[in-house]
């Protein structure tokens, strides 16, 4: 009897499912229209004033406290004098501006504004200080050869970021960034302007085509799997050693006890 | 342990101990102690599968079934050799072919192992043997018959006696690898003196700093503040010794703020408006020092965690390494390229014996 009244005082038992998918089809199908629309706009909208003048407020209110009200810097941080749109749209969109405290390097981390604000940002840090601009969509399409990527990349970023992007340890506790699922926007922009301790690797350097193979380089071998099975981690010699040793001879060892065990 | 009683030859292992042993154990084996209680050998157990038939006819399913098993895994590999062909372009196929032909493989030979030992430990006669062990120093008897042959083959060969003979034989075995030991000349560079080479590079005045691996000359304009460019003589691609070339004039070329670089005397016109130009190879073990951090202007090598300091002329600033990088001394020609005002000042790379 109990157990009937409290069952037929509850809802049926899928409502609570129907409820939240109709919950995340309604935010998510509203997101994606906002989203769409501003983005859409956002092309067009890219250098006008209001874009600029909405990214010094954002300038004003989270950047200036370290890198100066007209870019000229602080004890707390560099002027940002000639850095141009590419280098901001990599040092917020990645997360690693505004940065959380002073350390070794600035840490890659969840963004703190949105892509818009982000391009407003951006747009007004250009306005004022020109530089190398956000690369065109038509170089970030993964298109290019990836075998004069691959060259390129061994000869010029390999030593520090692993010969499979896996990332590696520079001096006094900063490192190189791995670089699988990182956005083909900004690993341009990084060679472009240098983020950080990284090198410039300007056009001269590395040409918008050398810049494209690379990037599609990267994106091969982030979607190809590796011929030679499982990668662990692509670290080399460590992590295989580790595996061989663990697990290696583990079973040997395992085996040898089997073996020289009495049968009961 | 209840066996060393048999072998009763005075021994020298009574008075070596400190252990007072009432009897004589043979050289070769443990220090017994008097104290100790002899246990003997433990009942023996008869296994499962003597006792129980039914556990008999499953362990001969188990060893039969790993037989059939490693069939399988045979056949297995060979229908993954024709399932998963390597193709020619087709890096991925690589993987599906070995990782199946390998289980395949893998399960065969198992399967084989796994059986056979499955079968003796389970089912072959389960008998308990001991087999002495012997002492190893022989009798006085045969002791002394082995030095008396070795007289005996020097009285009757003259080894000792017909000395010409004898020192003509060891002059002989000691002439002999001696045209080995000179054939090793032949790994080095015929009609070169290695010294020589190791000393020097291809770099000479005027030849252009040109990017790797395209070949296109760099000018000093292209070389912002922060830049990391790798370097190659001009012409290294059209020679045909290109790796050995390569291998000691690989250059790294960065500009830095001049402010922030230290000259020291008669170094003042190496560089230009802050753009210096050092030799790639690692003084340590020669691995390339690639790693430029353009804000600390450290460059680190991943090999062995030398660090170099590019403000101070690369000198070492951390690690194994024990002098600092070369520096390649570079100038503009009139078209605005870079070039090299001479080869390195001192040979490059680890050190070697005659380096002076």
């Amino acid at each position: 009897m109990a157990r009937r009244s409290r069952k037929a005082s509850r809802r049926h038992p899928l409502a609570t499912v129907v409820l939240i998918a109709i919950g995340l089809v309604v935010t998510g199908g509203g997101y994606a229209a906002f989203s769409s629309t501003t983005t859409a706009t956002a092309d067009t909208e890219i250098t006008s004033q209001a874009v600029i003048d909405e990214g010094e407020k954002l300038f004003a209110a989270n950047c200036a406290t370290c890198h100066g009200m007209s870019l000229e810097g602080t004890d707390d941080g560099p002027a940002l004098i000639g850095v141009g749109a590419a280098s901001v749209n990599f040092q917020v969109g990645t997360g690693r501006m505004p940065m959380a405290m002073q350390g070794p390097q600035a840490m890659q981390k969840p963004t703190q504004f949105t892509d818009e604000q982000t391009l407003a940002l951006a747009a007004y840090v250009a306005s004022i200080s020109p530089g190398p601009a956000i690369p065109d969509e038509s170089l970030l399409q993964a298109d290019g050869d990836a075998a004069n990527g691959g060259e390129l990349f061994r000869i010029n970023c390999a030593m520090c970021h692993n010969v499979a992007g896996a990332g590696g340890a520079l001096t006094e506790g900063k490192y190189a960034p791995e670089l699988t699922g990182v956005l083909a926007t900004h690993i341009y922009e990084a060679m472009l302007t240098g983020p950080q301790n990284m090198p410039v690797f300007n056009d001269d350097n590395l040409t918008p085509e050398d810049k494209r193979d690379i990037i599609t380089y990267l994106k091969y071998i982030e979607n190809n799997p590796s011929p030679g099975g499982y990668e662990l981690g692509a670290l080399g010699p460590v992590a295989e050693g580790l595996f061989a040793w663990i697990f290696g001879l583990g079973a040997i060892i395992g085996l040898m006890v089997w073996l020289t065990a009495k049968s009961n | 342990m209840a066996h060393d009683e048999v072998s009763g030859h005075d021994s020298a292992a009574s008075d070596s101990s400190a252990v007072e042993t009432s009897r004589a154990a043979s050289t070769g084996t443990a220090v017994i102690a008097s104290d100790v209680v002899n246990p003997g050998e433990p009942p023996h157990r008869k296994r499962v599968t003597d006792l129980d038939p039914k556990k008999a006819k499953h362990a001969q399913r188990t060893v039969y079934t790993l037989f059939y098993l490693s069939i399988a895994g045979s056949i297995f590999a060979l229908a993954a050799y024709m399932a998963f062909p390597i193709e020619d372009g087709d890096i991925a196929a690589i993987r599906l072919n070995n990782l199946f032909i390998g289980v395949g493989s893998a399960l065969a030979l198992f399967g084989i192992g796994l059986g056979a030992v499955h079968w003796g430990k389970a089912l072959m006669a389960d008998k308990e043997g001991i087999d002495e062990r012997h002492p190893i120093r022989g009798t006085q008897a045969t002791r002394d018959r082995a030095v008396e042959i070795f007289h005996e083959a020097d009285q009757e060969s003259g080894f000792g006696r017909r000395t010409l003979i004898r020192n003509s034989l060891i002059g002989a075995l000691v002439a002999f690898p001696l045209p080995g030991l000179v054939l090793f000349r032949g790994w080095a560079p015929q009609d070169e003196d290695p010294v020589e080479l190791l000393s020097h590079t291809m770099w000479k005045k005027g030849s252009r700093l040109t990017l790797d691996p395209s070949g296109i000359p760099v000018k000093a304009s292209d070389v912002t503040i922060g830049s990391v460019f790798h370097i190659i003589p001009e012409g290294l691609n059209e020679r045909h010794d290109l790796l050995e070339q390569k291998a000691k004039a690989a250059v790294l070329l960065m500009r830095l703020n001049p402010d922030d670089l230290t000259i020291s005397p008669g170094r003042e016109d190496w560089s230009y408006d802050g753009i210096v130009a050092y030799s790639k190879i690692c003084t340590h073990v020669g691995c390339p020092v690639a790693l430029y951090e353009q804000q600390t202007h450290h460059l680190l090598c991943p090999c062995h965690q030398s660090t170099f300091d590019v403000t101070k002329e690369c000198e070492v600033i951390f690690g194994p390494a024990k002098r600092p990088l070369p520096q390649l001394p570079i100038e503009v020609d009139s078209e605005g390229y870079l070039v090299a005002r001479s080869d390195f000042n001192e040979p490059v790379g680890p050190s070697f014996w005659e380096r002076s």
